[in-house]
């Protein structure tokens, strides 16, 4: 792995991989000194075009564990308001020999453009670009995921996929580059995945991803279901009116109160719920299924540190320049934005 | 000699499985003797094949000392993260660190491994143990000594001195990780 882009390139192989690491570097956060030598004198740099709290921090606490140096970049106050380009901002950093750029950004495809271009020699991992995809989300759900089960199961996880698995991922899907990269990744690990959405909130093209869609939030739960995965409304991304109103919304398409209980009556009682962050409480998660010892959505934060450290220990320790590029280089079909009248 | 060896063609067997036996069996009453008793022990492993090693030398010590629960005083120690040659390998996926339920705070640590050469591991391993806690001594058990040494690091207990050449290999296989006991010295390819 010289990059990490997307996660629909990663293989089996490579993922299991990533998790794994991620097993050992969760021991690391249980111990007093939380700190391992393996990255000292590499440098790494946040690169955020765009607004995170978790993402960014989850990668600076990542990186610091593993006593790499960290440069702290976002767009607001710097020269980026200023007009300057990816180019010229990419070439900084290379000036400043930065070994790993961890780069968030509102265009769909800007992480591809700055590992393909040339501009800089660093490797660049994917932290979310527009409404593409954000692999290091994927990584730790599935992470969460697999320690969930593995714990049912009462086995070691290590090694382990998620083969069989049945996960729901509901909510908005269009605009949500964690669900993207989810598909795809629990695809390669073998999960059997369900979207649910509104018919407004499904990209083009869907009918093709490795997944069957619903429309129907109630059927899905009650044909069973190992996990959920609530996705956040992004109004923020939303231009025009893709649900009537958002009591609607939370009606049909919301983890409400009454879906808590279903899932109690529906004897789903190791079912977990799934939720990337920042929730809109009581709008697509209610603040009884977010507290509830089903939710993980703690335990995704603190897990996610450990991914990510999993991700830059293995993108930065070896050689790179004598290891041969595998994944992560591949073209990769970035989607297009949806053009309204497709809608 | 093994189908595995004959195989190799150019690999010879130093240690048999009976001597492997020997030899940690001296070792372990060494650690006794050295320690004056089992108290305090614990035996951590360095993967891959430090850890059935450590696992052995501990049945070995419950044997002689029924005083002490094998299982309890074994742990593994990784020290992948910690290796000075990270920038200059292929990239290493870490191993787990697991240690006994005591802790290595006040405690005598015996790192085991297979095979002591250049020191850089052992290296490694004190920096991972002084991350973990504070043990009151650290003593050194492998089942060959190579030579070769790059750093001043020495053995407390020993199975086998090995004068080798740096361009030979020396490869232990253990029933546990290999399916057989044998150690062999292969020559330069």
């Amino acid at each position: 792995m010289r990059h990490l882009l997307s996660t629909q390139d990663l293989s089996r192989e490579d993922a299991v991989r990533i998790l794994d690491t991620a097993e050992e570097m969760a021991a690391v956060g249980e111990r007093e000194v939380k700190k391992l030598p393996a990255l000292r004198g590499r440098t790494v740099v946040n690169l955020f075009f765009e607004d995170s709290t978790r993402t960014r921090i989850s990668f600076e606490a990542a990186a610091k564990r593993l006593s790499a140096d960290v440069i702290n970049f976002s767009a607001k106050g710097s020269s980026v308001s200023k007009g300057e380009s990816l180019k010229d901002t990419a070439q900084t950093l290379e000036a400043m020999s930065a070994d790993a750029v961890v780069i968030r950004h509102w265009a769909s495809g800007a992480p591809e453009r700055l590992a393909r271009s040339g501009w800089i020699d660093a490797a660049v991992i994917n932290a979310g670009d527009g409404t593409h995809e954000h692999p290091t989300q994927a990584l730790l759900d599935a992470f969460t995921m697999r320690r969930h089960w593995s714990r049912l199961a009462g086995s070691d996880s290590t090694a382990a996929d998620l083969a069989g698995m049945r996960v729901a991922i509901a909510g908005d899907v269009l605009h949500s580059r964690v669900a993207r990269s989810n598909v795809w990744l629990l695809k390669t690990l073998g999960a059997h995945v369900t979207l649910v959405a509104p018919p407004t909130l499904l990209p083009v093209g869907v009918e093709h991803w490795p997944c069957e869609v619903s429309y129907d939030l109630d059927a899905v739960l009650a044909s069973g279901v190992d996990a959920i995965m609530m996705l956040r409304v992004q109004a923020e991304r939303m231009n025009d009116s893709f649900f009537p109103s958002t009591r609607e919304y939370s009606r049909r398409w919301g983890f409400d109160d009454g879906r808590l209980a279903a899932l109690d009556a529906l004897g789903l009682k190791d079912t977990i719920i799934l939720h990337p962050g920042p929730m809109n409480r009581g709008l697509e998660i209610s603040s009884a299924a977010a507290d509830s010892p089903r939710s993980t959505v703690l335990a995704q934060v603190r897990n996610g540190v450990s991914v990510r450290m999993a991700t830059l220990y293995l993108l930065l320790s070896g050689d790179l320049r004598r290891t041969a590029p595998t994944h992560g280089v591949r073209a990769v079909k970035i989607p297009v934005e949806i053009p309204e009248t497709a809608l | 000699m093994s189908s595995e060896a004959t195989a190799a063609g150019s690999a010879r067997t130093v240690l048999t499985a009976a001597d492997i036996d020997r030899a940690l069996t001296r070792i372990a009453h060494e650690i006794l003797e050295a320690n004056k008793g089992s108290q305090d022990l614990v035996l951590l492993g360095i993967p891959r094949r430090g850890y059935p090693l450590a696992q052995r030398l501990a049945g070995k010590l419950a044997a002689t000392d029924p005083s002490v629960t094998a299982h309890a005083i074994v742990g593994q120690l990784d020290v992948t993260m910690f290796r000075d040659d990270l920038a200059r390998q292929p990239t290493r996926a870490p191993e787990r660190t697991q240690l006994p339920v005591t802790g290595i705070d006040d405690k005598v640590v015996v790192l085991v491994d297979d095979v002591l050469y250049s020191g850089r591991t052992i290296r490694a391993a004190l920096d991972a143990l002084v991350d973990l806690g504070r043990p009151r001594a650290v003593r050194l058990a492998v089942l060959v000594d190579r030579g070769h040494r790059e750093l001043p690091i020495r053995a407390d207990h020993v199975g086998k001195n090995l004068p080798t050449s740096s361009f030979e290999k020396v490869r232990v296989r253990l029933s546990e990780t290999d399916g057989a006991d044998e150690v062999l010295i292969e020559a330069a390819q």
